[in-house]
């Protein structure tokens, strides 16, 4: 990883929404992500390409995301993952 | 003329809830930062607000309440959402023009930044305590971005050390004061919310009321209070053609460069000329006027 993250997590598992728990990984062992959606079928990729999208403009490249989704639009999904994101950086004040 | 008969607030930590808050025909809708969302997830709400503004073109004017700018979150509010230019910021608590001038110095700095239109993002405030009555005007002028003032309902009722009523006598003065300085400053007045959703009749009384009062529209916290308002304020069948025939006159005499109107012998000044246009407006909001007078 670029940055030294620790776990965090965002959102719920409200209708709309989406859960992310994020975790720290290796150094090079890139990004991992666990999905479960009731649209996993059909947007399960689309999903793991807008976290991915995240993390990466984050400068984060190593990290494992789990990811229950409810039904969440691209843009919650990135609200959710910015959330979580923001409370992984270490020594930041997050929550104000 | 921008109507405000309903401003619904939308909390902001909830997707569902802004995903959807354009669909149910509000005047304004207000994604709120402040005291819907938890101390612990400010920062989620946020990010939610801002990626739904950035993402989703709303179909009415779009607010967000902040935190009040001596709470820990207030600027950092302002820091994330300018950026996807709201429509108005929504002050909570204000209490002096100090608070309305400070905001807008950030507003200005930021319009610059992101090459908005100067002057573009507007504000309005909410008045919650006796001190912000006091200095209702003040705050009503205190910046040419103030498109309103509200007056913001449990917090102020704390302040004053009362409590609801029905027939509403605790808001009495503060309402009629905040309309005197809104009228003054040449801006909008919008009541306190109701919130006993399932009280159809208590709300249905307390809206004719602030209406006849003066009040421009009333905050809402359910869509289903949003209808109800609506249909108080449409004006009725009779007003409205009594307000189309008053603007023909109107601008007959002002084809004629005719000093003085009148219309079935009495005399039709300015005021009565505003209030039609201000009738048709309405009208023309809620559909009833199909002639669509050109305002």
């Amino acid at each position: 990883m670029l940055m030294n993250i620790q776990p965090s997590q965002a959102g719920t598992v409200e209708s709309n929404d989406i859960l992310i728990i994020l975790n720290p990984a290796e150094t090079g062992s890139g990004i991992k992500i666990d999905l479960t959606s009731p649209v996993l079928k059909k947007y399960g990729s689309q999903i793991k390409i807008v976290i991915q999208e995240v993390l990466n403009g984050q400068g984060i490249v190593d990290a494992h995301v789990s990811a229950n989704d409810r039904g969440a639009l691209d843009c919650t999904i990135r609200a959710r993952m910015m959330t979580a994101i923001d409370r992984a950086k270490l020594g930041e004040e997050v929550q104000g | 003329m921008k109507l405000r008969r309903t401003m619904m607030f939308v909390p902001g930590n909830n997707p569902g809830m802004l995903i959807n808050a354009g669909i149910y025909g509000a005047d304004t809708i207000i994604f709120d930062l402040e005291d819907s969302v938890a101390i612990s997830e400010k920062d989620a709400a946020r990010h939610l607000v801002y990626n739904a503004m950035k993402s989703i073109k709303y179909p009415c004017e779009v607010a967000v309440r902040i935190n009040h700018i001596s709470t820990p979150f207030g600027y950092k509010d302002l820091e994330t959402i300018l950026p996807v230019k709201p429509d108005l910021i929504r002050l909570p608590k204000a209490e002096t023009a100090a608070d309305i001038e400070e905001i807008d110095v950030i507003i200005t700095a930021a319009e610059i930044k992101h090459g908005f239109a100067s002057g573009s993002i507007k504000m309005m405030a909410a008045i919650e305590t006796a001190r912000g009555v006091r200095n209702a005007y003040e705050i009503a002028a205190a910046s040419p971005r103030m498109v309103a003032i509200a007056i913001g309902g449990e917090d102020f009722l704390a302040d004053l050390q009362t409590s609801r009523t029905k027939d509403g006598k605790e808001f009495h003065s503060a309402r009629g004061q905040l309309i005197l300085a809104a009228r003054e400053a040449g801006i909008h007045a919008i009541d306190t919310v109701f919130g006993d959703v399932s009280n159809e009749e208590d709300f249905i009384a307390e809206t004719i009321r602030i209406k006849e009062m003066g009040f421009d529209g009333k905050s809402v916290v359910n869509p289903r209070q949003i209808n109800i308002v609506h249909q108080i304020y449409m004006p009725t069948t009779k007003e409205v053609e009594h307000a189309e025939r008053v603007i023909a006159a109107y601008k007959e005499s002002l084809d004629r460069k005719s000093g003085v109107v009148s219309l079935n012998g009495k005399m039709i000044d300015v005021p009565v000329v505003k209030r039609a246009e201000r009738a048709l407006a309405y009208a023309n909001a809620a559909g009833r006027n199909n002639r669509r007078a050109n305002l």
